[in-house]
């Protein structure tokens, strides 16, 4: 009943040795492990690669109706989209806005709220009996859709106070209380938003954590307490120290789902009220299929690869330096 | 061990330092039973206001069914005939189940070639798979419509998105089935082809058989992948008597917005077959999102 621990994915399997075979393989062999790998390489070749040089070129056009490269621009895309677009960077006002800026707040927010609320489950739950009824009941929502999450926040969020657990609460507390929209504030909507993607991915995050924990020697624990060192200590001497490899691991899993995230802000909100709840995602959506801005949205996709890209390097490398690439 | 025990003291609690235990621990329960709360109280309110009666909901909250408890499958019947979700939840069926299968086939063969088979540019190729699994699929939605518009309107029928979660899916499947296959045994391997088997004997009769966890863990987290996906869907198929219900619930909430027990009963339905994964098959579910992390 229970979310097993499971060893992080990083980890590297033993590399294959040089030389693999006790009997040469034929060219003919040769050929065969070709055509074993060769219908996965045309699927990505033609799905993937190609069309993200294809995105990547559109990005420096206009672009018309049947997504063609009409009318070439240059620069210009990225240009207007860095200074003259206040839906995707608006700096002139405080706090600044637009979804540049609200991708930024979902880094700040949503990275370190799930790091911490996953951290301290992960830590406080292992000393209860009853740790894997807490951790499954966290981890449910990792299952569900966001088009589900999305719902079920917004029956939390409702400013009917038959209906919005969250307002019904406040009311409960202060009698006074007016009902909060907290969708329809421009200035509460972003973190509202985080806060529901935060309870959808806060299991993951202590599932990760608490299977690294449970990996930590117990004799390093035990000497520190014989040595006398209070529990805050271990966690900040010891622990945090020996989980540095699977937090970083967590937040650029975090990362990549701030770039990406869309779904939740596309039920919930639909960028709104007005565009105060936009992120690159969305923009790219909007400006692609409802604005007839193919060109447009190419370069604001271009700008999520960019984002990304560091990531795909990091992968890469960290593969090659474990020596699983023999 | 007998002799050394005294390293670490471990004697027989009074019960007064049991009591005292007991009492300093308190904070910790109240913390954590807490939050599990408040980590299950959003969709236990969802699901109970799906079997609520429609007169309830519009006139008091769900909280106060705990104690009057009078419920309904009323609305299950409205959103699976009259709204059509029921049709949306076949969609959702049709467009995953090859959806997984197709990137676990074609994914399982290539991880055999990385693994087992020496061939040119074998390494560069898998490092590039590596790169490709976190490509954003934004850079992905415009030219593969395009390609499947030309290609005699693919996205009428399910076979764009068929292919372009297949797409979406393998350079994982490909990262963690040759990543699984690798730590297989050489020797077994080695015997085999001395044997004179071929590589898709091996491939069938050896590998494929060791590696069901592997397997299981892939098609599982593409499962849910393909059955949560909205962004996709919402691209790809045009047709709307061919939807999922990811794409419809959400028109579902621009028609019935007030509607909250029809809107609960359709989320509750999207939720149904994941949470059936989830608690049927936690292990490997588990393992696959885990495995799946280096995706998302």
């Amino acid at each position: 009943m229970s979310t097993q621990p499971v060893t992080t994915p990083v980890a590297a399997p033993p590399p294959p040795s040089e030389g693999r075979g006790v009997r040469a393989w034929s060219r003919f062999e040769r050929l065969q492990g070709m055509l074993f790998v060769l219908p996965a390489l045309v699927v990505l070749a033609l799905f993937l690669i190609y069309p993200a040089y294809y995105t990547i070129r559109l990005a420096f056009y206009e672009g018309d109706f049947h997504f063609g490269f009409f009318h070439y621009l240059g620069l210009e895309n990225f240009k207007q989209l860095l200074t003259n677009d206040p839906d995707f960077l608006d700096l002139s006002k405080f706090p600044p806005g637009g979804a540049l800026v609200n991708n930024l707040r979902w880094v700040i927010f949503y990275i370190s709220l799930s790091l911490i609320i996953g951290l301290g489950l992960a830590v406080l739950a292992v000393r209860v009996r009853y740790e894997r009824v807490v951790k499954t009941a966290i981890f449910v929502p990792m299952a569900i859709s966001a088009t589900a999450v999305g719902i079920i926040w917004l029956f939390v969020y409702a400013p009917d106070p038959n209906i919005g657990v969250l307002n019904a609460l406040l009311h409960g507390f202060d009698n006074g209380f007016h009902p909060i929209a907290w969708l329809g504030r421009p200035n509460l909507v972003n973190y509202a938003l985080i806060f529901a993607y935060v309870w959808a991915s806060v299991g993951f995050v202590m599932v990760v954590l608490s299977a690294a924990i449970k990996g930590i020697p117990a004799e390093i624990m035990e000497a520190a307490r014989v040595d006398g060192a209070g529990e805050w200590n271990i966690f900040r001497r010891i622990m945090l120290p020996m989980l540095s490899l699977p937090i970083s691991v967590v937040t650029i899993w975090l990362f990549i789902n701030v770039i990406k995230v869309f779904d939740l802000i596309y039920v919930m909100t639909g960028g709104g009220p007005g565009t105060s709840s936009r992120v690159i995602a969305f923009t790219m959506y909007e400006e692609t299929f409802h604005n007839g801005r193919p060109g447009y949205g190419a370069a604001v996709a271009a700008i999520m690869l960019v984002l990304i890209a560091p990531i795909m390097v990091l992968n890469v490398r960290r593969f090659r330096t474990e020596k699983v690439v023999a | 061990m007998a002799t050394v025990d005294s390293a670490v003291p471990i004697t027989a609690q009074t019960r007064s330092e049991r009591l005292v235990r007991m009492l300093s621990r308190t904070p910790l329960h109240i913390a954590l039973v807490g939050i599990a709360l408040v980590w299950l109280v959003p969709t236990v309110g969802l699901a109970i206001t799906s079997f609520r009666q429609r007169p309830d909901v519009a006139s008091s909250g769900w909280w106060t069914a705990l104690t009057h408890w009078d419920w309904t499958l009323h609305n299950y019947d409205d959103v699976i005939n009259a709204t059509g979700m029921g049709h949306a939840w076949v969609n959702s069926v049709i467009i995953t189940v090859p959806a997984t299968i197709l990137p676990l086939t074609l994914g399982a063969l290539a991880a055999y070639g990385f693994a087992w088979v020496p061939f040119p540019f074998r390494d560069t190729l898998f490092l590039i798979i590596v790169a490709l699994m976190i490509v954003p699929i934004q850079t992905s939605l415009v030219p593969l419509l395009k390609l499947f518009a030309s290609w005699g309107h693919l996205n009428n029928h399910y076979y764009g998105i068929w292919l372009a979660h297949t797409a979406f899916g393998l350079p994982l499947a490909v990262f963690l089935l040759r990543n699984f296959f690798i730590t297989l045994p050489k020797d077994l391997i080695e015997a085999a082809r001395i044997d004179g088997a071929s590589n898709l004997a091996i491939f069938r009769r050896i590998v494929v058989p060791l590696s069901v966890p592997a397997l299981a863990s892939f098609a599982i987290f593409q499962f849910l992948w393909v059955w949560n996906d909205l962004l996709m869907a919402l691209i790809f198929v045009s047709d709307p008597s061919k939807q999922p219900m990811t794409v419809r619930i959400p028109y579902l909430l621009s028609t019935y917005g007030q509607e909250y027990s029809l809107l609960a009963a359709a989320a509750f339905l999207l939720m149904i077959l994941p949470l059936i994964v989830f608690f049927s098959l936690q292990r490997y579910f588990v393992q696959g999102l885990l495995a799946g992390s280096v995706k998302t």
